[in-house]
């Protein structure tokens, strides 16, 4: 599993002010980085360098697709080891996968990928299941949410 | 499906969406530069992301960080039998466990997928994931009939949602 980076005290800061409310104003950065006291072009430059190096994965808008008619999707697969690599490439080669994982538990659960599909239409999640199954070979279950009970973003930064 | 009404988002909308899905332009005037590349006047920009996130087209506009690199480097999808009649009274508990970041009911795929109720349980470590998950399991008592842990541990693939353009 790839190793936690170190970032600094002003990074955690910068990470934990970023979970929401980002101002809708002209000089967004600058009104973030003031009562983190530093500057605008400090905040802009530490998020560039958080960015590339992969200890944010994004910084921006997040859309919910469902509320644009569009659906996400969590579907996963059963993929044998000896075809790991080539099922890899061919899911992972389908613009609608937005994320996936790979997957194991102590117990030799066989359901060792999984992904998330996204598309801008309801009916695009049959047809791009269908799609990976007649790519890869393999069936695909998918797991809509039926209910959702809790998301919010509570994680705080303890690196 | 979670039943949220669909919300029209039109062609400038599009278009917004379109410049912003891979991030906000770290710039010191972002919308301004946003402005420019969709055709529209910065206040514009502005009003129409303030409507996106009203009718919540966009949940928020913030940092995603990186689980691991934030020192979770353990991240565990617990996934449980429970009873359906009970399904929504147990779902609203453990989704209010504060280690629990996502919480859903989700069908069961019988006979190869027994699991109804997926938690997510991110820790310091495996060790850290294995005791929440075991506070999950003494909540649910005689409630739970199976469960299993699958934690991940390789990213195979994170670009979120792209639309087409």
């Amino acid at each position: 599993m790839s190793e936690a980076v170190s970032i600094d005290a002003i990074d955690r800061a910068i990470i934990d002010s970023l979970q929401g409310g980002f101002p809708l104003c002209e000089r967004p950065y600058a009104e973030v980085a003031e009562p983190l006291g530093i500057s605008e072009d400090q905040l802009l430059e530490r998020l560039q360098a958080m960015l590339d190096a992969r200890v944010l994965t994004r910084f921006g808008p997040m859309f919910q697709v469902e509320r644009m008619g569009g659906a996400f999707v969590l579907a996963a697969m059963r993929v044998p080891e000896a075809d790991w690599q080539r099922v890899l490439e061919v899911v992972n080669a389908f613009p609608q996968v937005a994320h996936n994982y790979r997957r194991e538990s102590d117990r030799n659960c066989d359901f060792n990928m999984w992904f998330v599909l996204a598309t801008e239409t309801a009916d695009g999640i049959a047809a791009a299941v269908r799609s990976i199954e007649e790519a890869s070979g393999l069936p695909v279950f998918s797991f809509p949410k039926l209910q959702e009970y809790f998301v919010e973003m509570k994680l705080a930064v303890r690196a | 499906m979670s039943g949220a009404p669909a919300r029209s988002v039109d062609a400038i909308d599009r278009r917004l969406i379109l410049a912003t899905q891979s991030g906000l332009p770290l710039v010191a005037r972002p919308y301004q530069q946003l402005a420019e590349q969709v055709g529209i006047a910065p206040q514009e920009v502005m009003e129409r992301l303030a409507r996106m996130l009203d009718s919540g087209v966009i949940r928020r506009i913030g940092a995603v960080p990186n689980h691991y690199a934030i020192g979770y480097t353990a991240n565990g999808m617990s996934v449980w039998d429970v009873p359906d009649e009970r399904i929504d009274e147990l779902g609203a508990r453990i989704g209010a466990l504060d280690f629990v970041t996502h919480c859903y009911h989700r069908p069961r795929k019988l006979p190869e997928w027994p699991y109804s109720l997926f938690a997510m349980v991110h820790g310091g470590s495996r060790a850290e994931v294995q005791a929440k998950v075991a506070e999950i399991a003494a909540l649910l008592g005689a409630d739970c009939r199976a469960y299993d842990v699958l934690f991940s541990t390789r990213i195979l693939k994170k670009t979120g949602l792209r639309i087409a353009g």
